[in-house]
């Protein structure tokens, strides 16, 4: 009986020295994965906050209005943050091969599906950004036409070009991220058809006295224009 | 390309530089190499000027045979997509025409050749097509000419070219007999920034109507403009800039009067773009030419510098003073990223003013200018966009111009925009701060 314990003791011990000996590699090459991941990590960040600073990229987020929406949040700039993000994202890339390495049942497939969705994350972040910088750009444009055609409340169509493309901007990143889909699909036709169902509202009822008083001050004041005594600027 | 065999040297350089100017049409090349060499060209850039192009080139023949009945002339119409007949009318006008009621005998074949550039008007390219015809037709003096002046005088064209084709110079700007109201982008930005900035007191830098030497408009003609992804809005102004840059020899020529074509306060934009968006973006070329330059010098001039008229005319003050308010007020987002703090509160503080009240100081007026003018070069925000945003604050310097100049003579007139010269002249260290600094 005492030798039977004893010897299933002795093969455990023996199972479990095997098993470590066997593991104690697998650990050593994710440690080793982690610390070069790290470094790589690393060094990507200092290159390509090089290359951001080179390219002047936080003029082109100050642009986008990307800037503005970062100092709210108490976020770094945004050379720093992307930085920052491709930072984490090497070396969390390089921290699940590690532990793929461990060969850890079930967590294979996991780590497989992040890298597959990386791509999608870099091109969802890309359209995210210079979907900023078209809706920055496309509603100041709008705002200085409607305050050089002296159109009233320049600022409710500056505001209105910039949420459309906003909204329709998220509405593409979630689609490329593979978020919930249909409900922002819904969602987006819910909130365009609101939208514009609001504007029509709004002008046909709630905004009557001004349509009219739009109308006739654009008609009356062509008309009156043609004996206006404008300047000639040139 | 075509290439025609003439045995001369002269034709060789050209057959050589046709290689090199092959945006113009075959067709028109072939034109000019049927004109051979010429003393004197004449531009017209046209577009749908049916109306009054066939008086204006009966005008520049009358001078032609006047003036310079032995010298090879051409007129070259560059048309910009006329669809009422403007080309057919410039080639159809004989000087037989012209003889019998003036009197005159021309010595030499008088040429008119047309050439449509494009199906739409661009300034630049029309311009482009004259200098690489007069540098084709190794012209030795040439003019353009705006048909859409109403009133070319008879003389307008010895005027312009006489300076040139007698006395050496390279470039003739006009002055003109004009209204003490209009012209203010010219009289409130444009010939202040040019004399305080190159030191030169040029009262139209902007012209539509100028002479110039063939030497000059063949080195203009190579210059990198044409390609360097500029808007060729305002490509008269670059083309006078250039001249002073270049050290080129420069006079001005007093026409008469400017009969003004009807531009509404629409058209304030596009205005701004040729003049601010031209000048903003030669001294961003230009930086090494200006930067070192203090004061400002008279240049030649012939006949009266400037003419005011004093008429009155009506001014719709309370829509100048509206848009101004409402621009500052609506705009403040897009002023933050052009103007300083102390800049922007001080507009601020003037858009409250009544019209009565209304005021723009000169130096007010100055910082704007060239804190606009530093935010283009950075392009803090789209240039397009910072020239758009100059426009409620320029309706808001007219105000004050009108204001102040309302029942003054044509010397506290003259004695005002030189104040305001002397502001831009004096601030311009101001400028090269805020251009460093940008940095």
């Amino acid at each position: 009986m005492r030798e039977m314990i004893i010897s299933e003791l002795s093969q455990a011990l023996d199972e479990l020295a095997r098993g470590f000996a066997h593991f104690l590699p697998r650990l050593i090459v994710m440690l080793i994965l982690i610390s070069v991941g790290w470094v790589i990590a690393y060094v990507l960040r200092v290159t390509l906050r090089s290359i951001l600073r080179l390219i002047k990229f936080d003029k082109l987020s100050d642009k986008a209005g990307a800037s503005q929406l970062l100092t709210k949040a108490a976020l770094p700039s945004a050379t720093e943050l992307l930085s920052q993000f491709v930072f984490w994202v090497a070396w969390l890339g390089f921290i699940l091969l590690g532990v793929s390495v461990l060969g850890i049942l079930g967590l294979q497939d996991q780590i497989a599906r992040f890298f597959l969705f990386l791509p999608r994350l870099f091109v969802a972040i890309f359209i995210l950004f210079f979907g900023m910088l078209a809706a920055s750009f496309f509603s100041r444009a709008a705002l200085l036409a409607a305050v050089n055609a002296n159109v009233p409340s320049p600022r409710v169509l500056n505001l209105a070009v910039r949420t459309i493309i906003i909204i329709f901007v998220l509405s593409i990143v979630f689609e490329e991220l593979g978020l919930a889909q249909h409900t922002m699909l819904i969602a987006f036709g819910i909130v365009f058809g609101a939208l514009m169902l609001g504007l029509a509202i709004a002008f046909g009822i709630g905004g009557r006295d001004l349509a009219q008083h739009f109308l006739e001050k654009r008609f009356v004041r062509e008309q009156k224009d043609e004996n206006d005594d404008e300047l000639s600027p040139l | 390309m075509t290439r025609l065999n003439k045995g001369t040297r002269g034709t060789r350089r050209t057959e050589i530089k046709l290689a090199e100017e092959s945006f113009l049409t075959d067709d028109f090349l072939r034109q000019l190499i049927n004109v051979g060499e010429v003393d004197i060209l004449v531009g017209l850039p046209t577009h749908n000027n049916a109306k009054t192009i066939g008086s204006i080139v009966q005008t520049i023949q009358t001078d032609i045979l006047r003036g310079f009945p032995r010298e090879r002339t051409v007129i070259i119409n560059a048309d910009g997509g006329s669809r009422d007949g403007t080309p057919e009318l410039v080639t159809e006008v004989s000087i037989d025409d012209v003889r019998p009621a003036s009197n005159l005998n021309a010595l030499r074949t008088l040429h008119s050749i047309s050439t449509r550039y494009a199906t739409s008007p661009e300034s630049g390219v029309a311009l482009r097509t004259i200098l690489a015809a007069a540098e084709l037709l190794r012209a030795k003096a040439c003019v353009v000419l705006s048909p859409e002046s109403a009133n070319i005088d008879s003389e307008w064209l010895s005027k312009l070219l006489l300076p040139i084709y007698r006395d050496g110079f390279d470039l003739v700007t006009p002055t003109y007999r004009r209204h003490k109201l209009e012209g203010l982008l010219i009289t409130n930005l444009v010939y202040p920034i040019v004399r305080a900035l190159y030191g030169v007191r040029i009262r139209e830098a902007y012209a539509s109507e100028f002479g110039f030497s063939g030497r000059f408009g063949s080195q203009f003609l190579g210059q990198n403009v044409w390609n360097d992804g500029t808007d060729s809005a305002g490509i008269e102004l670059r083309f006078t800039l250039a001249a002073i840059t270049g050290g080129y020899r420069v006079c001005q020529s007093f026409l008469g009067d400017k009969d003004h074509i009807e531009r509404r306060g629409a058209d304030l934009v596009p205005a701004l773009r040729q003049t601010a968006g031209a000048l903003f973006s030669a001294l961003d070329a230009d930086f090494r030419a200006w930067s070192g330059v203090v004061g400002s010098q008279p240049v030649p001039t012939t006949g009266a510098e400037q003419k005011l008229l004093l008429e009155s005319v009506r001014v719709n003050g309370k829509r100048l003073r509206e848009m101004f308010s409402t621009g500052v007020a609506e705009l403040d987002s897009v002023f933050q990223s052009i103007l300083s703090p102390s800049t922007l509160a001080e507009l601020q503080r003037i858009a409250r003013l009544q019209e009565e009240e209304f005021h723009y100081p000169a130096e007010l007026w100055v910082r704007t200018v060239y804190e606009f003018a530093a935010a283009y070069q950075k392009s803090v925000i789209s240039r397009d966009h910072v020239i758009q945003a100059l426009a409620p604050l320029f309706r808001g310097r007219v105000l004050a111009f009108v204001i102040e100049n309302r029942n003054a003579s044509a010397d506290d007139v003259e004695n005002n925009i030189e104040g305001l010269c002397l502001e831009f002249e004096r601030l311009k260290p101001y400028l090269l701060q805020i251009w460093k600094s940008r940095e």
